[in-house]
């Protein structure tokens, strides 16, 4: 009776050792977005490495800086935006990255960071639902004019890339947007707040209020709203003045697995994977060296954020301006919107 | 003589035995309580102790930061104001639909009492995250209640009604409704119907006996429920965030955001502190106005 029980026991716990040895959990933003790195990254480097990549969604640095500073650090490897990325790698929230297994070769300098790395581009871009607003704002002075362009407005609770779009909206010159002119920018946020009927949380929330046509107009990510689009959502947007920013990889202090977390990076940034994300979901590869794999078809390539003629219509977001400025922006941010 | 002292011996003896009987008695409850005391201590009396010394630090300093925070900043009185007006809001809607129905459940035979009692316990077997996006689903701009208005041409635009103000107050309330109806119901059940027949006997209308037997009676119940639902609605957090469109900011919203986002504890636990001396101070007024112990005796 004993014998069989005390073997099974041996056995699971012999199956844990050896799963937890060979394991790394990647936490991202869930929805469309997490689907696609589950197909292009997460599933091809747990085969390649021959281990188990477990995941788990987030909302955000916060959830970093909580369980790094409770030291109760579940998550390998982390998938923010870049902006994020710079403020947590101030607060020391992140592990350096060891660049004698990742291979950073293709990646703009920009995206290379001692404690973080790019790992794809998506644009904040003004999107509209087709049946409710029949000819779409082409800038955010569009976006802004309430007169012309009727309807509710979403924007997202944050303030990263908003106030950039605010000031775009009151004339900034793009050159001209950093270092950002805050007061401004905060009080063209505070025009638009009447006609701001959602501040969305999450972006698989910002893709069903512009599908639902709860929002007429929303400021939203290309790539979530190009996958709903492509299901035949009622949506449209453009890449007049979209925000191009990166989002980032970065290992949390404490990690588990830090050192099987630098090799499934290393798989992630590879211009494989970063070809084969491209095929999943319209969000842009950081490492140029993808569109030489030949797994990125001509016709594609044209609806990736990156591609020329999309990203001359482009701005960049400086992710160290807002490294410097972010938490001081965020506090700020917050008592506007709880005022 | 004789038999006299036998009898007071067994007196003296009975009184001995009942004494030690009642001592053990308290002993045996005191035990029985004990686990439960200690589970109080260790899960309320303790945590809420270091969140209450938590609240006096600021930035690794000990002093009053958190809560002179509260006064300079404009935003943290209209959030405190934003979460009383909604609690008193909802509170009174609880009132007037939860009366007429408590009453009508206290007039029905038991049987269909019962079934009547079903309806109103039912919503609580399901999550109040269900519930509340059930809400979303219904009021939202193409929901269902902004189609039918539309389809039977009372509104040509949809209402507003999710993302905001009223829907985070109407999800608020269809949560909070059983919690009046409950308790009210226990009282109203046990109003001796024959106070309001010699009310009717002694020529007041059905009016003035309402009036004047029956809600004074009721009273009990209905301040029982209504503090209930008031103090829920104070630290309410996944309605107003799900139906509120973050424009709704409930103290309870900016305790998790100051925890979650800004890691700032003592900012969190000084809002919880200032939350629960208001609960402490409506449950003195009502003390003082009705009598917390005649309340609750029932």
């Amino acid at each position: 009776m004993h014998l069989p029980i005390k073997l099974t026991a041996c056995a699971v716990l012999a199956l844990t050792t050896a799963a937890t040895a060979q394991e790394v959990t990647v936490a991202s933003w869930g929805g469309s977005y997490q689907a696609a790195q589950s197909e292009a990254m997460f599933k091809p480097t747990a085969k390649e490495l021959g281990i188990t990549v477990k995941e788990a969604t987030l909302s955000g640095l916060a959830d970093i800086r909580l369980q790094v500073r409770s030291g109760a650090v579940e998550w390998d490897v982390v998938d923010l935006g870049a902006t994020d990325c710079a403020i947590g790698a101030r607060e020391g929230l992140f592990e350096k990255l060891d660049y004698s297994v990742i291979d950073a070769k293709g990646i703009d300098d920009k995206m290379v960071n001692d404690h973080w790395i790019g790992v794809i581009y998506y644009s904040t871009v003004p999107a509209w639902n087709t049946k409710t607003v029949k000819a779409g704002p082409q800038s955010w002075a569009d976006f802004w004019n309430v007169k012309d362009f009727p309807g509710d407005r979403s924007l997202r609770n944050r303030p990263q890339v908003m106030l950039e779009m605010a000031l775009l909206a009151d004339g900034v010159a793009p050159k001209d947007l950093y270092p950002l002119d805050v007061d401004r920018a905060f009080a063209k946020i505070e025009e638009l707040k009447p006609n701001i009927a959602t501040w969305w949380e999450s972006g698989a929330q910002s893709v069903q209020l512009a599908k639902d046509g709860e929002v007429d107009m929303i400021a939203a990510w290309d790539g979530r709203l190009a996958a709903a689009i492509a299901d035949k959502a009622a949506i449209d947007f453009t890449y007049n003045e979209g925000l191009l920013n990166a989002d980032c990889l970065a290992v949390p202090k404490g990690a588990p697995n830090k050192e099987l977390a630098m090799k499934a990076i290393a798989k992630f940034v590879s211009p494989e994977q970063q070809a084969m994300l491209t095929q999943h979901i319209s969000y842009g590869p950081v490492n140029v060296r993808a569109f030489e794999t030949g797994l990125i078809p001509e016709e594609a390539q044209s609806k990736i954020n990156t591609f020329p003629a999309n990203l001359e219509k482009q701005i960049v977001v400086d992710a160290e301006w807002w490294g410097e400025n972010g938490n001081r922006m965020r506090e700020r941010w917050d008592s506007m919107i709880q005022r | 003589m004789h038999d006299m002292t036998a009898c007071q011996r067994g007196h003296t003896l009975n009184r001995q035995e009942l004494a030690a009987d009642e001592r053990r008695e308290k002993r045996q409850i005191l035990g029985l309580s004990l686990p439960a005391a200690a589970i109080i201590l260790v899960l309320l009396v303790i945590p809420v102790g270091w969140l209450f010394a938590l609240s006096f630090v600021s930035n690794g300093e000990i002093g009053l930061a958190n809560y002179t925070r509260m006064v300079e900043y404009s935003a943290y009185l209209s959030i405190f104001s934003t979460t009383i007006l909604v609690s008193l809001f909802v509170t009174v809607l609880c009132i007037v639909l939860g009366y007429p129905v408590a009453y009508l459940l206290g007039q029905l035979p038991p049987r269909l009492a019962t079934i009547g009692l079903a309806f109103v316990i039912v919503p609580f077997w399901t999550s109040i995250l269900v519930r509340t996006y059930a809400w979303l689903v219904i009021l939202q701009r193409q929901g269902i209640v902004n189609d039918a208005l539309i389809g039977i041409g009372l509104i040509d635009e949809p209402l507003r009604l999710a993302h905001n103000l009223t829907g985070t107050i109407i999800g608020m309330t269809h949560v909070m409704l059983p919690f009046l109806v409950l308790p009210l119901y226990a009282t109203v059940r046990n109003i001796d119907g024959d106070l309001m027949r010699a009310a009717n006997n002694m020529g007041a209308s059905p009016a003035r006996a309402f009036r004047d037997v029956f809600l004074p009676l009721s009273m009990p119940g209905l301040i029982a429920g209504s503090l209930l639902v008031f103090i829920l609605c104070l630290g309410f957090y996944v309605t107003p965030q799900i139906l509120g469109g973050g424009r709704v900011i409930m103290v309870s919203m900016k305790i998790q955001q100051n925890v979650q986002t800004y890691f700032d504890w003592g900012a969190g636990s000084a809002l919880g502190v200032v939350l629960l001396l208001i609960v402490f101070a409506i449950f003195y007024l009502v003390h003082r106005l009705a009598g917390l112990d005649r309340i609750f005796a029932r």
